[in-house]
């Protein structure tokens, strides 16, 4: 393959490890944010954990390998990119902490404090990281001050402008909505209901927001006059699936409605990357100061190792992880006996 | 302070921390995996029962390896940015490969694993822990052979053009013999960590006399595996030295407090320099033996800290080539010396198991060996980074130059503070619960799992250990 192709190749490749992630990881984070609130009972909030017990781990690692995908594939991206978001991944980092250790460590004391405490650090750990990968991805849309020498002149508050603001309460109120929808799906019983009467008030609130971070993207950013890719009718589709996910609500049609918000967080980030391509990261400093798949990759060697190595494992990763969920399909009631763990 | 000593301090206590849980996780897998094995084909119930304890305790732990671990990947990028650019040709590809080939693995497995019994085939779950042991091990390998490129840089060349290190032969990064020196070393203090574990623990029930045929099957097991494992760590570790002197002769002068060259060459048994580290007081030396530790031969020449420098400094041009050698000389004394005292006391474990030893008077001290692996961990990888120092990739690359150019004292404080203080929030819930699984026994671990309900809402009023 030419190095052109491969450069292309890696930043498809960046981008799915990343869908991936928002997809699988989104329903995760939704599902934490909503546990306190969703639980009254101990046994309803070991059931909510139980819905993503089995899985989020394995959800996570897309985010890791995404990271170490950029790391290999273009390097000053990722050194760019994570020196500069400093204190926005570090409390990322702490968001993700505090939430792993929480699903293992919440039901291994009997005490209600405990628990209580575990819970709650499992809701703000989701929401400190939703809210945090929404202010940094329209950040990346928006552009950020970056000099010659590829390197990040801003700081925290830099990235906490309006529209990262924006964007970060996005992604937690699709998130909470895929969550929901998720529950829905894999609940039985009277959570089951509980979870739909939440879906209606959190999909109010995610329709207004993402309206809102639509209009914002034209009067903040450059993608109307810049296209990377044409994205056609893609971010038309994504605004359509969250707006109907409301009927299949109403028709406790959860399936669907998990598919719709699926779709919905799919192609907003497919819009995302094909607005950006061949950008990895604008520049607000000077355009020619951005990063770009050409100017911030690795070597042509080191590209082709690669693809063969994702080649021979991306298959078997994605066939054990879909077998994984193939295995725990069934749907969880909140009652003892059924909750053994 | 400035950003470098920050960055420096970040890396090294997020990374001690990290590895005070990842030789535990290593081991005690196989361990877990191998009694479900016996399980499955005996059907014997105490089988089962270990499986579980152990397994419980293996998760406890498990679970801060994993968070603590997404901060090591990030950190390179975050804290280490000029380091990054620079080798992420070679660096990033094992990192990520690590990842898609291992992560996905344990990960994945590890939650099949614990939800998965009952639910799924139970050779499916069988299966399960088997993968993650292996996908943990691996994850081992991968990032050994990362920190193997930077003792010792293969396969690459530095492209003037880009001005970076980038990556010409993937086969000698994957077969660089110092990553897998160290895998092999490691691999094995896994399985000695899990064993003395495993001693403590058992021991401590013992001498209450619960569980006592439970107990007695771990602590035979575990004296065994844990004779033999600390034996190969030393010859692993012997291995690993003569490695070093080969490819990073400075970090072996300095490990040894060698400052003149000489032939043959005496061990230092006691050293003690002055207040910089870099000057020596007073030492008790052993003839010969340096050298034969070298070399495997009583009359090989050993170059000194002094020449190694005046080398380096002709090459690299002037600095400082010399690691802080008080930090060196003591950590490799006290990774050597409990390394050493673990072969004695496994050996004597073993040979007490042949006759009845569980009423003997000294079985009360056995937890206090609980500790001894992780001193010698910790021990054997501050030696093995700061005996690198000023380098990040040894010839290559300087610790100075790799740092992150935007971060300021400010921002690496707040992360230094908020890391140490979540890090101590976290190591004292795991150390809650590891005690208090290990104390209750095996019954406990088997019940705990269900939750149940009290009258007021959410937990359950239930201790521990009143559940059967």
């Amino acid at each position: 393959m030419s190095y052109e192709s491969l450069q292309t190749l890696w930043f498809i490749l960046i981008a799915v490890l990343w869908i991936g992630f928002f997809f699988l990881e989104g329903f995760d984070f939704g599902v934490g944010m909503l546990l306190p609130f969703l639980g009254k009972k101990d046994v309803e909030r070991r059931a909510i954990i139980n819905t993503i017990g089995p899985v989020w781990d394995g959800n996570e690692v897309w985010l890791i390998t995404a990271g170490g995908a950029m790391f290999a594939a273009f390097p000053h991206w990722y050194a760019t990119m994570f020196s500069g978001f400093y204190l926005a991944l570090f409390l990322l980092l702490i968001g993700l902490i505090l939430r792993g250790i929480s699903f293992e460590y919440r039901s291994k004391d009997s005490s209600p404090a405990w628990r209580h405490r575990f819970d709650w650090m499992i809701a703000v750990g989701s929401f400190l990281a939703s809210f945090l990968l929404g202010a940094a991805f329209t950040n990346l849309a928006r552009g950020v001050p970056i000099n010659e020498n590829m390197i990040y002149t801003g700081n925290l508050f830099t990235l906490l402008n309006p529209y990262g603001l924006i964007g970060g309460l996005t992604m937690v109120t699709v998130f909470l909505l895929h969550g929901a929808n998720f529950l829905g799906l894999k609940l039985d019983g009277e959570l089951r209901e509980r979870v739909l009467q939440w879906s209606k008030k959190i999909y109010a609130a995610a329709a207004i927001v993402t309206t809102v971070l639509l209009i914002a993207t034209y009067v903040y950013t450059d993608i109307a006059s810049k296209l990377g890719i044409d994205p056609g009718a893609t971010p038309i589709a994504s605004y359509v699936a969250l707006l109907v996910t409301i009927l299949f609500i109403n028709r406790k049609m959860e399936g669907w409605a998990f598919i719709m918000t699926s779709l919905h967080i799919v192609l907003t980030q497919v819009t995302f990357f094909m607005l950006m391509f061949p950008r990895l990261m604008i520049s607000s400093t000077a355009p020619a100061y951005s990063l770009t798949i050409y100017n911030a990759s690795s070597s042509q060697y080191t590209l082709t190792v690669m693809s063969i190595v994702a080649l021979i494992f991306v298959p078997i990763v994605l066939a054990y992880q879909g077998w994984s969920y193939y295995m725990f399909r069934k749907r969880i009631t909140a009652e003892k006996q059924h909750l053994v763990y | 302070m400035d950003p470098v000593t920050l960055s420096r301090w970040q890396f090294g206590l997020t990374t001690v921390y990290h590895f005070l849980f990842v030789p535990l996780t290593l081991g005690l897998g196989w361990f877990v995996a191998y009694m479900q094995t016996r399980y499955y084909q005996t059907r014997d119930e105490s089988w089962r029962k270990l499986t579980k304890f152990w397994g419980k305790l293996f998760l406890i732990n498990f679970a801060i390896g994993v968070v603590t671990g997404i901060v090591q990947e990030f950190q390179f990028g975050m804290n280490w940015s000029e380091y990054s650019r620079y080798v992420g040709d070679i660096f990033g590809a094992p990192l990520a490969i690590e990842a898609l080939m291992a992560f996905f693995l344990e990960s994945t497995f590890l939650g099949v694993w614990i939800f998965g019994e009952g639910r799924i085939p139970e050779k499916a779950h069988l299966a399960s822990i088997w993968l993650v042991a292996i996908g943990s091990n691996l994850s081992a390998l991968w990032i050994l052979l990362a920190n193997g490129w930077m003792q010792h840089p293969v396969g690459y060349v530095v492209n003037e053009l880009t001005g970076r290190a980038e990556l010409v032969d993937f086969l000698a990064l994957a077969a660089n013999p110092k990553g897998w020196l160290f895998f092999w070393h490691t691999i094995v203090s896994g399985f000695a960590t899990a064993s003395f574990l495993i001693l403590g623990v058992s021991a401590y029930h013992l001498v209450r006399k619960q569980y006592v045929d439970l107990f007695k099957r771990s602590f035979q097991m575990a004296a065994l595996v844990g004779l033999i494992s600390s034996t190969l760590l030393f010859f692993s570790g012997h291995t690993n030295g003569q490695f070093m002197f080969e490819t990073q002769p400075m970090k072996f002068a300095a490990i040894e407090a060698h400052w003149e060259t000489s032939q043959p060459a005496e061990f230092s048994i006691l050293t003690i320099g002055d207040l910089t580290g870099k000057r020596e007081v007073w030492s008790i030396r052993m003839p010969y033996a340096l050298s034969f530790l070298a070399c495997n031969n009583f009359d090989c020449e050993v170059r000194g800290v002094y020449d190694i420098q005046d080398e380096y400094a002709a090459r690299y041009g002037p600095g400082d080539y010399i690691p802080l050698m008080v930090v060196t000389y003591w950590t490799f004394r006290i990774m050597m010396t409990i390394g050493l005292f673990m072969i004695l006391v496994s050996f004597l474990f073993l040979l007490a198991t042949r006759k009845q030893y569980e009423d003997a008077k000294w079985m009360k001290w056995v937890p206090w060996v609980i500790p001894l692996p992780y001193m010698a961990n910790t021990g054997g990888w501050v030696l093995t980074e700061m005996g690198r120092q000023p380098w990040i990739v040894h010839g290559l690359l300087t610790v100075e130059k790799a740092v992150s150019p935007n971060l300021t004292p400010l921002d690496l404080l707040i992360s230094l503070i908020g890391y140490t203080v979540v890090y101590g929030s976290l190591a004292s819930a795991m150390f809650y619960l590891m005690k208090k699984f290990a104390i209750a026994g095996p019954d406990a671990t088997l019940h705990e799992s269900v939750d149940v309900e009290s009258e007021d809402g959410i937990g359950d009023a239930l201790p521990i250990g009143a559940q059967d």
